[in-house]
């Protein structure tokens, strides 16, 4: 009874709090001096189409970075909690085997969504998408496969390989801005290119593909870590 | 147009959040919060913020059912529920 | 109006997962609460950044420099969040696998300690 109350007045509380959101919030006020000139400088700064992407890559990249490595730390916390737990947890039992319809559409689903992956995490700085869009693609793409019964498991060592080599890149282009450019993460050390092409906005979609590597594995990593174990295997 | 199309999404999304929370099936109480984050994408392509929309599409209804599923799976100590039943 | 819904909508999804983290007794259920917490908070964020008659921030032949377009701010803000959200949920479900393998039981009762 006590609990039901308390639990009420809580929520009149934030109730109370998201009101001035609900209230005074408007279609037509003017928007914030920083994003005005995002909007104004980001295309002859940098030379991409996708403002949303110069923002996240460049003028916001340090909160990228910071977000990569908030999602290692928890694809980490994740494999250590659940990789010692195998033991005393029920197992699931053998899998049945899939039928020749579904192994053979996801054989060729695959090379298709992965393709697509790709393509949206390469053309991040011209049309909607990016790294975390395409990184999440192709994740799962291979969760597909996994579902079908194509492969077993994640091979640990590649996703291992592909995680840290495209994070220690990741960091390598960021210092490679510092020394020739204006700055950390800058991305204007290669050429800004013409508008519009595949390999223009300086260094933004190498930064971008990367981002969407390294999310991919670790996104991987993640259902690998919470994925049952089967069989009494462990 | 819009106005109503996003009131109405808005409703179903509230609607759906409520009945995730209610039923005792887990696994569909994790479906319905699934279908809330894909009301939710369809509300961002609306607001003009279609990156936002393609990342909560993939990750929101795809990835975190998933996720919450093999949870559920190891507590229970059943098999995932297998896709082609 | 159309930022008026969507905060709306935003804050009674908060209002909603706040509920069920408070008032259920099972910890997935909690952890389910959790993500529409997440959900609606990211709403209520990219609700606040449309402008009426605006368009998505990205150039190209038909919408040339100088029409207008919504705030890209917290579209880029929003994006990392629903990564990391995903990430802290995954986290949080391995510390329920974790907290029922060991009592054996999934409802938030069973973990009381007793402070006396």
């Amino acid at each position: 009874m006590i609990r039901r109350l308390l639990a009420l007045a809580a929520l009149v509380a934030a109730a109370v709090l998201l009101s001035p959101f609900v209230l005074s919030s408007t279609d037509t006020g003017a928007m914030p001096q920083v994003a005005q000139d995002y909007i104004r400088n980001a295309p002859e700064d940098l030379g991409g189409a996708n403002i949303v992407t110069s923002v996240i890559v460049t003028y916001r990249g340090l909160d990228t970075l910071g977000e990569v490595a908030v999602l290692f730390a928890a694809t980490a916390g994740v494999g250590a909690l659940l990789r010692s737990a195998s033991k005393t947890e029920k197992t699931i039992g053998p899998r049945r085997e899939a039928s020749e319809i579904l192994e053979t559409g996801a054989g060729f689903l695959f090379p298709l969504i992965v393709l697509f992956g790709a393509y949206i995490f390469t053309h991040g700085h011209l049309s909607p998408g990016g790294g975390f869009q395409g990184g999440v693609v192709v994740a799962t793409a291979f969760l597909l496969l996994l579902l079908a019964g194509r492969i077993r498991a994640f091979g640990h060592g590649p996703m291992a390989l592909v995680e840290s080599l495209s994070g220690f890149a990741y960091v390598a282009v960021a210092l490679a801005g510092l020394i020739f450019a204006a700055g950390f993460l800058d991305p204007r050390f290669l050429p800004r290119g013409e508008f519009g092409r595949l390999f223009s906005a300086g260094a933004i979609p190498i930064i971008y593909s990367l981002v969407g590597l390294k999310v991919g594995a670790e996104l991987m990593g993640v259902l690998a870590g919470m994925r049952p174990s089967e069989g009494g295997a462990s | 147009m819009t106005l109503l199309i996003v009131l109405a999404l808005g409703v179903l999304m509230v609607v759906a959040g409520v009945t995730a929370l209610y039923l005792k099936n887990l696994s569909a109480a994790v479906i319905a919060a699934g279908a809330v984050s894909l009301l939710a994408s369809i509300v961002y392509l609306l607001l003009a913020a279609p990156d936002v929309a393609m990342t909560e599409a993939a990750i929101g209804s795809a990835l975190t059912t998933v996720v919450f599923l093999y949870a559920l799976a190891r507590i229970r100590g059943r098999g995932k529920e297998d896709p082609r039943d | 109006m159309i930022v008026q819904a969507v905060v709306a909508t935003g804050a009674l999804l908060i209002l909603v997962g706040l509920w069920g983290l408070l008032t259920r007794r099972n910890l997935v259920k909690m952890i389910l609460g959790f993500s529409i917490m997440d959900t609606g908070t990211h709403l209520l964020i990219v609700g606040l950044g449309y402008r009426e008659g605006a368009t998505a921030p990205i150039l190209d032949a038909s919408t040339p420099v100088g029409t207008p377009m919504v705030d890209p701010v917290p579209s880029a803000l929003v994006l990392t969040a629903i990564v990391i959200g995903l990430a802290v949920t995954a986290l949080m479900l391995a510390y329920a696998v974790r907290l029922h393998g060991s009592r054996g039981s999934a409802a938030i009762d069973d973990f009381k300690e007793n402070a006396l």
